[in-house]
């Protein structure tokens, strides 16, 4: 910073006495400020985004979390009102429907799975099938999302695109089109992207059950599954809880995927339908935003897509406190996750 | 910390016999089976695909070749440029977020006073962790496009700030990877026992000389974990690229400092050519996605390895280390 000026000496001396070493005020002093500066970027994090989001909230009150109408429409005729005044006019509960729905099915089925399996990983398996399993769960989680979309594009659309008979089809023309890219196959991404990671979660806090309590039950004759299901699941229900949670916030944050595979239309999927449900497009509300950031530039679409993050970022930080909270009975048994 | 623990006796192997269990117990454990074994195959069912799809399209020339804008699919170059992309927002983005982490971790750890502040920046970097990557991507964008923050990127004849440039992605990138830096060099820290600070100190050393000179060296392989994590996140990012980078196929400078300008200039990375050339995106090259998403995965799969490497190497070293 100060080595372009070597005529005066103040800023030698500045850093001169830099490389001294530092007093144990003078260390705290500057840690601590690091950390108030990312305390200070997440604050400002909020409070830019809300004061962005802040036109749409006001001008559609409660009515932005409702069904007011097409939403497609709705965000074209933000993007050009065709008159002189900005439109405002937005209603997400298609996006909203679209996101619990994909994150519910993905969620819903991951708890199950990721439980079976971090059970698996941690008591049943054969040594050399754990010792595969456990890099290869987080390598599943390491694996970019665009990838996961590209599969699912390139894929799995065409071939779940197949098995929609045109019958099928042509029963709901000219309201959304079936191709292969729907909420179900999503959902089914989704959850691929969200096991590994709970797995890891839940298999961390099952090995550090006491040993004693599990022994104890295995002394009494019960078997290895009721052991495990009923002394160590139970023990670490928290920690399933807490990777649910913390799943669920993934699964609401991920947006490239989405925008990829779920449909692209602004469509509530109706379980009404019948079968049909399962291979209706929908959109959730990250990707909403993926899809429409060409209109960033247009303030009245800028304020509304910062809304939609504005509900992320709330959402996420009730999803992260409610991990915390969900993780408190560990600690009272000492296990640490 | 699994330290602590006495010596465990060796579970001896599976001696239960299954005819004994009710069968309800039976397809339990099936179903234990079944999970684990297709967490298997979904991960070897990727991987090979992706190689047999990437061996099939990456040539030599496509890792070298410049992209051209061309719709023909023949003439529309390599991949040079995403690559270059990808590790100049990696390094960078790491070399922002691992001073930074480390920082907040020996803060919280070591100081954390007072108290109520460290509860609040433990929760910021919780609230970090939790933001999607969409989310803070928009959000480097209203902070970015701040008249006073304009020197960073483009500045058009109006006055108005583009906004989108390599080091504001950084910036961006570099949140991403905090808290997995903040993460692990904090287990690093709290995995190091007390009497260690206290012979320390007992020698007359200072707190910061304590930090510098054995805290430090001892958490290293802890920051090198959360670092590799880090990069494989911001290798893998999507959302902020599109949005932060500018999205443009080539490198494009602004200005004619040199680096400064490729810093403020707009590019595009391996993942948002994936994107791009996906059906989703513009172009519908997939043999390029293929090959691109094949070099992506490689990536992050040496990334992952290099964790693997670093976590079983210090388990077994730092045990040794402070039980000596």
């Amino acid at each position: 910073m100060a080595a372009g000026a070597p005529t005066s000496s103040r800023p030698m001396a500045a850093l001169a006495s830099l490389r001294e070493p530092w007093s144990d005020r003078r260390t705290e002093f500057a840690l601590g400020a690091v950390a108030c500066f990312v305390l200070a970027i997440v604050v400002g994090m909020v409070v830019f985004v809300f004061s962005k989001a802040w036109p749409s909230f006001t001008e559609n009150g409660l009515a932005w979390f409702g069904d007011t109408g097409n939403v497609n429409q709705q965000l074209d005729r933000i993007q050009q009102p065709g008159t002189a005044e900005p439109v405002y006019e937005f209603g997400a509960f298609d996006l909203i429907w679209g996101t619990v729905l994909t994150t519910g099915a993905a969620v819903g089925f991951g708890i199950v799975f990721a439980t079976l399996a971090a059970v698996f990983i941690v008591e049943f398996a054969p040594p050399v099938i754990e010792r595969i399993l456990t890099p290869t769960v987080s390598l599943l989680a390491a694996v970019p999302s665009v990838i996961y979309g590209l599969i699912g594009i390139l894929v799995l659309a065409p071939f779940i695109g197949g098995l929609v008979s045109d019958d099928r089809k042509e029963s709901v023309a000219g309201i959304v089109s079936l191709t292969g890219e729907n909420w179900t196959l999503a959902a089914f991404i989704l959850a691929l992207m969200i096991i590994p990671i709970m797995t890891a979660i839940i298999a961390q806090a099952l090995r550090q059950v006491p040993r004693a309590w599990t022994e104890g039950a295995a002394a009494l004759g019960v078997n290895r599954w009721r052991v495990m299901w009923t002394i160590s699941v139970r023990a670490a229900r928290p920690a399933v809880i807490a990777g649910a949670v913390l799943a669920t916030a993934r699964a609401l944050g991920e947006a490239i995927m989405l925008a990829m595979v779920s449909g692209g239309s602004a469509f509530a999927p109706n379980p009404v339908d019948g079968i049909t449900f399962f291979f209706e497009p929908t959109r959730p509300l990250a990707a909403t935003i993926v899809f429409y950031r060409e209109g960033l530039a247009n303030p009245a679409m800028a304020a509304t897509l910062y809304s939609i993050a504005a509900v992320l970022l709330v959402s996420a930080m009730a999803l992260s406190i409610g991990a915390y909270i969900a993780k408190q009975p560990l600690k009272k048994y000492g296990i640490r996750t | 910390m699994a330290t602590a623990a006495p010596q465990q006796p060796k579970r001896t192997g599976a001696v239960e016999s299954l005819s004994t269990w009710r069968w309800t117990d039976r397809i339990a454990l099936a179903l234990c089976w079944i999970c684990g074994i297709a967490l298997c195959v979904a991960a070897a069912s990727i991987l090979l695909y992706m190689a047999y799809r990437g061996l099939q399209y990456v040539r030599p020339e496509l890792l070298f070749d410049r992209p051209t804008g061309e719709p023909d699919q023949t003439r529309s170059g390599g991949i040079a440029d995403p690559i270059l992309g990808t590790m100049m927002l990696t390094l960078l983005g790491t070399a922002l977020a691992v001073p930074l982490g480390v920082c907040v971790a020996l803060w919280l750890v070591e100081y954390g006073r007072p108290a109520g502040l460290a509860r609040l920046v433990e929760s910021g970097v919780e609230v970090v962790a939790g933001t999607p990557s969409i989310v803070l991507a928009i959000f480097g964008l209203i902070l970015f496009q701040q008249s006073w923050l304009g020197w960073l990127s483009f500045t058009s004849e109006g006055g108005g700030v583009f906004g989108r440039s390599l080091i504001n992605a950084s910036v961006m990138m570099s949140l991403i990877a905090l808290p997995l830096v903040v993460g692990a060099t904090r287990e690093g820290l709290n995995s190091i026992p007390g009497h260690v600070r206290e012979a320390s100190y007992a020698l007359g050393k200072t707190k910061a000389a304590t930090i510098r000179r054995v805290l430090l060296p001892a958490v290293r392989p802890s920051i090198a974990t959360g670092t590799a994590l880090g990069m494989g996140r911001i290798a893998g990012d999507t959302a902020i690229v599109i949005i932060l980078l500018g999205n443009t196929l080539l490198i494009e400078p602004q200005g004619d400092a040199p680096l400064w300008n490729v810093l403020t200039g707009t590019g595009s990375t391996l993942t948002s050519y994936v994107y791009e050339n996906s059906p989703a995106g513009e172009g519908g090259a997939y043999e390029k996605a293929y090959a691109a998403a094949f070099v992506l995965l490689l990536v992050v799969l040496v990334l992952n390895f290099v964790v693997a490497r670093i976590v079983g190497g210090s388990h077994a070293a730092r045990s040794n280390l402070w039980s000596r």
